[in-house]
């Protein structure tokens, strides 16, 4: 093995979470923001209402804006990989890479040829047509989130794979696992449907805005009840999902379900915590409260994890140091065989090496009796593998409350919207407002829980994040990622100068 | 059908793939060849919108050819994404850059509010069309010059080429002169093509000043190439290459290339076939009147690029070879996915025949009719 310097580590984590987060910034507008186009449109196309085509071609342009720079930013993720984190390019790019390519042939292409046509078709193709292209725009947008959240899925749930002692790699045993891993499949539906979510409340936002104004007042109105109706749709459907996200986290990544509700000493019955303030001075394993202030919901973890109010719900302290009670292993015990798997891995290696064939027979043998744990032999401390709790605590709270709230905000809107008041309630505008940014806020707060809560994990239980990265200097990284910062900062800049500008001039010109 | 197919005919027949979608990308370059014309073919702000209006209609198209381009890799010969992109650090940052900025200067550059003015879009545009370009033609290059690599047993890549003490992660493929000629003649031939295909997208009769000037640029910078062009192929027949024994053991094989020319005539074939298409599409371009060029020197790019990419890869070859550890060198055998894998993708590939043909359609339906001033004016133009 490489020796790897935890600077190096850190800040190649950081690279990514950046990128991610900047691309994070508008990717859910765009899988929402096309669907909203296309049901306009394809309201325009029924009705042949000219308004109806001002407002599709209002928030079309909203749209371009923010589809050109979630392409800038998408690219630098995929190469990423690559860059940064060679070592597991090569460790399970038998895997991973299919899910890319797939999206790559499938949905880019379908993105790309059909943008042309729903930008520029307006006057070179029939309406039907041009309209079968903004919708062909909002598929290929959900087909490419589908692919790239399998591969992700793949990362929190590693399933329909082998280790090869030979290659040194994981390799795909069934594409069919993979694709219907139950994570990716929960995964896909509740951060898809949080786009949907957050780009209804985007129109709302807009929309409430040009209200309290005075403007476009037609448009806007006609805006928010699409919006109302496929934000409450979207909102109810993300409750549901992360429902079934919570659910597979906590059969197939309870450390970090552990972490997600700062749950240190496993129960049964356990309760969920519905805000607290985390300790930030507790450890695994001393006597500390996890929290300063807290607000339980008795049994409800326990229902929410197992699907049984009395079960039982493993904490920190539990995976890491082990319970024999419950039949847990600790993290210390799976780190012991995981440092003789390796130890037999590398015996192998160079027993292959030296052509010493009986040698390696039995080093693989031996090695196949612990090559379970073989990613916690990469592990220094037991403590390593628990992720920071406090930053996964506070934003799966936040994410989990603000989600609540989106369901029964659309609601409202609709309510009122078909009750042909909406502008008459002066107290909900307001809450309209702000309603893009607390989706914006709900979207990458989900992230981080997702992202931060898999720690140290690169890939679940098999690799982790110091194992992956490219053997780079820190200076390189560094300069990267400041380079990263400038220029994606410039471009946020001028994008957001660029949306304001179109939305201050509004559709007239449509 | 494909289950039954043999590991090594499933090998070959990704590296193919691959290099198929590579020269469509070397083909699709003509949105960057014809970015870094802007200033010298357009000279008022209408004939501007024509270029970049035209332009940006695909700009898409070659930036999603890449990105495939990246994942087919990463699926079918995960060990060279690693190795390349992981150790050639800076390169492959340097590149993708350029596409980064790239990607919003068309959407960006008129719209109210941009901040920073048209002409830093425009700039971005350029930076992509030449420095893009040229080290992606310098990455390829690397194919026949080799990089200073070593893998251990875990087939971790360490980069070992340092200057003055500083490790420059790849940047030293443009110390190479064949390097360098690679990136040039691709940059030139991006030109050619982009002065080509603005031909025939636009409709000149509203710029007929700009069309004396793009048929102008395509014969200027055909003959620009044609000295880098010169150099790589003599200098790919006579150089020496990294050949692959039975064993797999890689050693120094003189004339390598040349003789892979004569083991595979088909290449040759591609490679005499696509610089003749080139040549009878530059000659449309630029002394026939003609406005389908492009599609001759689009083909002749393709093939080019087929025969670039598969003559350091067949024939026992090794196709991304280390200078500094010969047997770390990469083979389409040692650096692929697995059987399963690369069966399992060969279904999925099965659909791009289908992803190619809308492609097309949608091309012809759009460009039937030619990008006219109303066109480039419109506000919601580019």
């Amino acid at each position: 093995m490489i020796d790897v310097d935890p600077s190096l580590v850190n800040w190649s984590r950081a690279q990514f979470a950046f990128t991610a987060m900047y691309h994070w910034i508008f990717v859910p507008l765009t899988l929402g923001l096309s669907f909203l186009c296309a049901f306009y449109e394809t309201i325009y196309l029924k009705t042949g209402n000219e308004e109806w085509k001002k407002i599709t071609r209002f928030w079309m342009t909203l749209f371009g804006i923010n589809f050109a720079i979630g392409v800038a930013t998408g690219i630098i993720l995929e190469f990423e990989f690559g860059t940064n984190w060679s070592n597991y390019s090569w460790m399970v790019g038998d895997i991973f890479g299919a899910p890319l390519a797939v999206e790559g042939i499938f949905a880019f292409f379908m993105e790309a040829s059909f943008f042309a046509v729903m930008f520029f078709g307006w006057n070179r193709v029939s309406k039907g047509f041009h309209c079968f292209s903004t919708w062909m725009v909002a598929i290929g947008s959900n087909l490419s989130a589908v692919w790239i959240l399998v591969a992700n899925g793949w990362m929190q749930n590693p399933v329909g794979m082998a280790f090869n002692a030979d290659t040194a790699r994981f390799e795909m045993q069934s594409f069919a696992d993979v694709v219907f891993n139950p994570v990716a499949v929960s995964k896909f539906t509740h951060t898809s449907s949080s786009g949907f979510v957050m780009a209804s409340a985007f129109v709302l936002t807009i929309s409430c805005w040009y209200l309290i104004k005075g403007r476009h007042v037609e448009m806007a109105k006609k805006s928010i009840v699409v919006a109302s109706v496929f934000g409450l749709v979207a909102s109810v459907f993300v409750a549901f999902t992360g429902d079934e996200a919570a659910y597979e986290v906590a059969q197939k990544q309870p450390m970090k379900l552990a972490a997600m509700e700062g749950l240190y000493k496993g129960e049964r019955g356990a309760g969920l915590v519905a805000m607290g303030i985390v300790n930030s001075a507790k450890d695994p394993g001393d006597v500390q409260d996890p929290f300063l202030f807290e607000v339980k919901i008795p049994q409800l973890l326990s229902l929410l994890a197992n699907r049984e109010a009395g079960s039982f719900v493993p904490g920190i302290d539990d995976l890491v140091f082990g319970n024999t009670e419950e039949n847990i292993m600790g993290v210390n015990t799976m780190m012991e065989k995981g440092k003789v798997a390796l130890a037999d891995l590398a015996e192998f290696k160079e027993a292959r090496k030296n052509k010493s064939e009986d040698v390696a027979a039995a080093a693989l043998e031996r090695f196949k009796v612990n090559e379970e744990f073989m990613g916690y032999g990469y592990l220094s401390t037991p403590e390593e593998a628990v992720p920071p709790v406090s930053t996964v605590f506070y934003n799966f709270h936040i994410m989990a409350i603000l989600g609540s709230m989106f369901p029964v905000i659309f609601g409202a809107f609709l309510f009122f919207s078909l009750k042909g008041t909406v502008t008459e309630k002066r107290w909900l505008l307001p809450v309209g407002l702000f309603t893009g940014l607390l989706a914006f806020l709900a979207g990458q707060a989900g992230w981080v829980t997702a992202e931060v809560g898999r720690q140290p994990w690169a890939i679940q239980g098999l690799m982790p994040v110091k194992v992956a990265t490219t053997n780079l200097s820190v200076t390189s990284v560094q300069i990267t990622f400041a380079m990263f910062a400038v220029v994606f900062t410039l471009l946020l800049i001028a994008e957001i100068s660029i949306m304001l500008k179109q939305i201050a001039i509004g559709p007239e010109v449509h | 059908m494909i289950s039954n197919l043999d590991y090594v005919t499933l090998q070959q027949l990704w590296w193919i793939i691959c290099s198929v979608v590579g020269s469509l990308f070397l083909f699709l370059t003509f949105v960057q060849g014809g970015q870094t014309l802007l200033w010298q073919v357009a000279k008022t702000d209408t004939e501007s919108a024509f270029v970049i209006n035209s332009l940006g209609r695909k700009w898409e198209l070659p930036f999603t050819t890449l990105v495939l381009f990246g994942g087919a890799l990463f699926a079918s010969f995960p060990k060279f994404y690693s190795t390349s992109f992981g150790g050639a650090y800076w390169v492959w940052i340097l590149i993708l850059f350029t596409f980064i900025i790239q990607a919003v200067s068309y959407e960006y550059r008129t719209k109210p509010g941009n901040v920073w003015g048209s002409k830093t879009y425009e700039l971005f545009m350029f930076i992509n069309g030449s420095v893009g370009v040229l080290l992606i033609g310098a990455a390829v290059g690397t194919f026949y010059t080799g990089s200073a690599f070593s893998l251990n047993s875990m087939n971790q890549v360490t980069w070992e080429y340092t200057l003055g003490g500083v490790n420059l992660r790849g940047l030293e493929a443009a110390f190479s002169l064949f390097n360098l000629s690679l990136g040039l003649f691709l940059v030139f031939n991006a030109r050619v093509l982009g002065a080509l295909y603005l031909l025939n997208s636009l409709d000149l009769v509203a710029v007929t000043e700009m069309e004396k000037r793009l048929r102008k640029a395509v014969w200027i910078n055909f003959l620009c190439s044609l000295p880098f062009l010169l150099y790589v192929v003599v200098s790919i027949l006579l150089r020496d290459g990294f050949g692959v024994d039975e064993s797999g053991v890689v050693s120094m094989v003189s004339f390598k290339y040349f003789l892979n020319l004569l083991a595979l005539p088909h290449l040759l074939v591609l490679l005499l076939a696509g610089l003749g298409l080139v040549i009878w599409g530059v000659m449309l371009g630029a002394f026939k009147g003609s406005v389908k060029g492009i599609w001759p020197a689009g083909l002749g790019t393709v093939l080019v690029g087929l025969c670039v990419l598969c003559l350091p890869a067949f024939n026992s070859t090794a196709f991304y070879p280390s200078t500094f550890d010969l047997q770390s060198s990469l083979t389409i055998f040692n650096a692929s996915s697995s059987k399963f894998t690369l069966s399992t993708m060969t279904y999925v590939a099965l659909g791009v025949p289908f992803v190619l043909a809308y492609v097309a359609y949608l091309w012809k339906m759009m460009d039937s009719k030619k990008l006219s001033t109303e066109d480039a004016l419109d506000h919601e133009a580019y």
